[in-house]
Parts: structure tokens; sequence; C-alpha cells
């Protein structure tokens, strides 16, 4: 903790590791409320693994054919986008096979990304980091991409934040409503997708899924209206990764897998205290 | 098509792939009318409203609402169902289930928050279901007759020209049951309302006509229901309990 403190002012890469946690914590919390709700955990998580796809063969274009200007994580935001739209219209159209087509596009995802950067040449070493989390090597390049996305996600998931409640609470009420429901559910998909792209730097794709739900489940704990669950998850998503980095940092952990501990530690303890409270009154 | 009628049913057959559901139904629905539908369970009364909504589509026939197809006619319709599918944790006040109803009120895509006036509408639709007290409670913290209310009182703030009321009083006791059906035949001097019930002897008190639904739909007005009618709906020996509430 001392060592975060007394390095923090000294270090460009720390000052950008705690902006990056700060700056996602916004579009987690409020995506992420929506996603808790919603109950699309498992579909985020789908789309995380397929992240990996899109950086891997972003990657390989870039050292095979040139192509300099394929940064790896414009890969990641198509990947992540098409993933979301395929469920989305398979969810629509074939409900029951849903399901199958989130756990095999999980599975493909990763194993089309493993291919790439195995049949990369070169040391691909920061390409594996996405897997568990990479915010100390975050560049202010990088740093431009996320509070672009960020800003994106957030202000088309708070501009219409009446269709994505009455969407969340009682989906055939609001197409009686006149919501183009279908559309709103596939936009809601892809916020998740570049949500999860955001997330992807501060705790990797493996990890996604826990800081994109845990936030908004302690907070939905607290709360009893949709947006003070955003906002309060808001809060606790910059809390848990900036406790995360200044906890890691001293002892050299790695960063991502220490603020998903803090975070799975302050819901077991919520959820707890929560249930007892109750039992007393 | 009678220029005044809101729904018209036209040989209409229903079935979910199976059985029949309904099988060639017609009728109409005028403006400025109190009705109820009854009918055994299971007999089709839930799709019958279902199919004015378009949320289901007819295997045969046509359906009209307001001279339009259902699907285009349904922001004009308040419609409150059986059963909502909600999750009991969703972190939603009271106000922000009723304010749901005022989307799809005017024309074009809506953002950001609601006005005043949306509120003033949603707070007058709880008031008259007398649960403007319980505005900033969470939803999930109501009684099964409270929500009740609330989802009654959701429907209304959508302005509609027809209201569509499935079995709105299961969940709740007689006093409260009243009082609905008071205010729902006040409401019919302007708009159609149509309430699914079980209770035929109850309603038939304030509604001016009666769809009877048992695959096979026939209107009746209120006077001519008789114990021949009942029987021929519901098959034999049920017996009509009247409620001489009104002396």
């Amino acid at each position: 903790m001392t060592a975060f403190l007394t390095d923090l002012p000294r270090y460009p890469f720390l000052q950008y590791a705690l902006l990056t946690g700060l700056l996602v914590s916004v579009a987690c919390g409020i995506i992420g409320s929506y996603v808790v709700t919603k109950r699309i955990t498992y579909i985020a998580g789908s789309i995380a693994h397929t992240v990996l796809g899109g950086l891997g063969a972003a990657r390989y274009c870039q050292t095979v054919y040139g192509m300099e200007w394929l940064h790896p994580l414009y890969g990641a935001v198509f990947a992540a986008l098409a993933s979301a739209v395929i469920i989305g219209v398979v969810s629509m159209k074939a409900r029951q096979r849903e399901d199958t087509v989130i756990g095999s596009l999980w599975a493909i995802g990763m194993a089309a990304g493993i291919l790439f950067i195995y049949r990369t040449p070169g040391y691909n070493e920061d390409l594996m980091s996405y897997l568990f989390g990479s915010i100390l090597m975050v560049s202010p390049q990088d740093i431009w991409m996320i509070a672009g996305l960020d800003v994106l996600v957030v202000m088309i998931g708070v501009l219409f934040y009446n269709q994505f409640l009455a969407l969340c609470f009682d989906e055939e009420f609001a197409r009686l409503r006149g919501i183009r429901v279908e559309w709103f559910y596939l936009a809601l998909l892809c916020l998740t997708a570049l949500t999860v792209v955001l997330l992807v730097t501060v705790v990797g794709i493996v990890m996604v899924i826990a800081l994109i739900t845990l936030p908004a489940a302690v907070a939905g704990e607290l709360t009893n209206r949709l947006w003070h669950m955003m906002a309060l998850s808001t809060l606790l998503t910059a809390l848990f990764t900036t406790a995360g980095l200044a906890v890691s940092y001293g002892p050299d952990l790695p960063a991502g897998a220490t603020t998903i501990i803090i975070a799975g530690m302050v819901y077991l303890l919520v959820v707890l205290g929560v249930r007892a409270f109750r039992l007393r009154r | 098509m009678a220029e005044n009628s809101v729904v018209t049913f036209q040989n209409v057959s229903f079935s979910y792939g199976g059985a029949p559901i309904l099988e060639d139904v017609s009728f109409t629905i005028q403006e400025r009318t109190f009705l109820s539908i009854v009918g055994p369970n299971a007999g089709g009364k839930s799709t019958l409203l279902k199919l004015m909504l378009g949320l289901l589509k007819p295997s045969r026939g046509t359906i009209e609402v307001f001279g339009l197809p259902p699907e285009k006619a349904r922001t004009r319709i308040g419609y409150m169902p059986q059963y909502v599918q909600f999750d009991p944790d969703f972190p939603v006040s009271v106000l922000d289930v009723v304010l749901m109803g005022r989307l799809g009120v005017g024309k074009g895509l809506r953002f950001g928050p609601y006005g005043r006036a949306d509120r003033d509408m949603a707070l007058e639709a709880l008031r008259r279901l007398e649960m403007d007290n319980a505005c900033h409670r969470p939803f999930s913290a109501l009684s099964g007759g409270q929500r009740q209310r609330v989802l009654i009182a959701r429907a209304m703030a959508t302005e509609p020209e027809l209201l569509l009321l499935d079995e709105p009083t299961s969940n709740v006791d007689m006093a409260v049951e009243t009082e609905l059906f008071e205010l729902l035949h006040a409401m019919s001097k302007s708009i159609a309302v149509v309430v699914v019930s079980h209770d035929l002897g109850f309603v038939s008190q304030y509604v001016e006509s009666v769809i009877c639904v048992n695959r096979r739909v026939k209107v009746h007005p209120t006077t001519a229901v008789t114990g021949e009618v009942i029987a021929d709906l519901y098959g034999s020996d049920v017996r009509m309990v009247r409620h001489n509430l009104k002396g």
C-alpha cells in the first residue's frame, strides 16, 4: 500500500493504470446493472471469451501482413460485437438453442485466439496477458481508446434508460408500449460487448464476468431502484479496481486477480450481512 | 365495419399447434362500453386478449383494432396481464413501474428522463387506485393485491382508448373489488373497458354485456345472462351466486 502511494506520483504507468480503472468503472456500473437484472451474465461471459479470437486475429494481421494500424483492441471490439449480434439473433429466432450457441461461441472464440497466437511469429507474451489482465501495461494511446468507448457506452446506456429498464423488467409490456424490443435487446448486447472489451484490459478475459456482475450484485442487495444500483455499482467498481491495484503493487501480485478476490470478498460479506440483518429484525 | 367499433373479430380461429383454443370467433366491441369476458379455465380468455394485442397471430380470420392490425394499434391499449414474470429482487419503485406506462405515449423515439406531465399522470393513476402513498416503496415489498393495483395503474397511465384487464381482482378483497368496478364503470363513459373475470355473478352488476368464451364465443347482454346461458358455457351443475351488494 505505502509502496503504491509513494510510487504513484513518480511513475506514469501507475497513473495510467489508476485512470483506466476509474474510467471503466462508469461503463461497468451502468451496463453491469442491466446485465445482472436482465440475467444475461452467461452471455457476457461468452462474449468475453470470443475477444481472444479478435485479439489474436488482429495481431496476426499486424505481424504477418504488416497491417500496423490494426491494433489488437480493434480486433477485440469487432469480435465482441460480432458475437453479441450472433447471440442476439439466435436468442430471438431460436430460443431453445440459445445456450448451445452461447457455449459454443465461448469455446470457439478461445480456440481461434489460441491458433492465431500460436501461428504469429515472434514474442506474443503480451497477448496471453489479456487472459489475466494487463492494467499496468496500458499506454496513453490505449487510454484514449478506452475513454472514447467509455463515453459511447455510458451515453447510450443513460439516454435510453427508460426503455432499457422496461425491457429488463417486463419485456412483454415494453413491446406493447411500442418499444422495438428486438433492437433494444441487440443494443444492450452490443453495449455489453463494448463494456467487456473495456474490462478485458483491467482484469483479463477469464475474470471479466466477475467484475461485470459482482459490483452490480452488491449494489443490488443495498438499493431499490435501478439507477441507484448503477451509481453504487460504479462507485464500488472504482473502489475495487483501485484497491486491487494498491494491494497488489507492493508484494508484486497480479492486479486483475487481486481485484476480483477483493470484489468477491465484499460480495460475500454484504450478502451474509444483509441476511443476518433481516433475520435479526 | 361500423364506425364506432373498437375491436372486430371476423371468423377468427387460433391454436398453439394442437387442438384449437378458439374456433370461428366473430364479435365486435363498441366504444364507450364496459364488458366482461367470462368462461372456464383454459377456455381461451387470455388468448382472446393476446390476440387483440397482436401478441398472438390468428391461424385464420382477421382482427382489427381501431380499424388497424392489432400490432399497429397496441399503443392505444392499456393492458394488465394476469401474470407478470418478474424477478422478485428487481430494483424498481412503484412509481417507476407505473411510469413504464408512459412509454409509447406521443410520437417518435423518446430519450432522457420522464417529464412532469408523465409523473403527474402516473401519480394520478396511482391515486385513483389508492396506492399513491406507496409510490416510493420498492415494488418487490408489496403484497400480491397491492401489486395488482399498481399494474392496473400502469395500464391506466397509458391514457388508453381501450383498457384490457386480465383477472384484475384475483388477489384483492371484496371492498377493493367493488371500488375498482365503480372506477372502471366511470371510465367506460369515455373509453371501452374489457375485464376478464371468473366471478360472473359479481361483474354482471356493472357490465353491459358478457363475452362468454369456451373455444367458441357468444356475446350476451347482461340482462340475458340466465342459468341456462351459464350451464351452456360451463357445462352443467353450475350454481349462480348473486351478490346483492347494491341493496
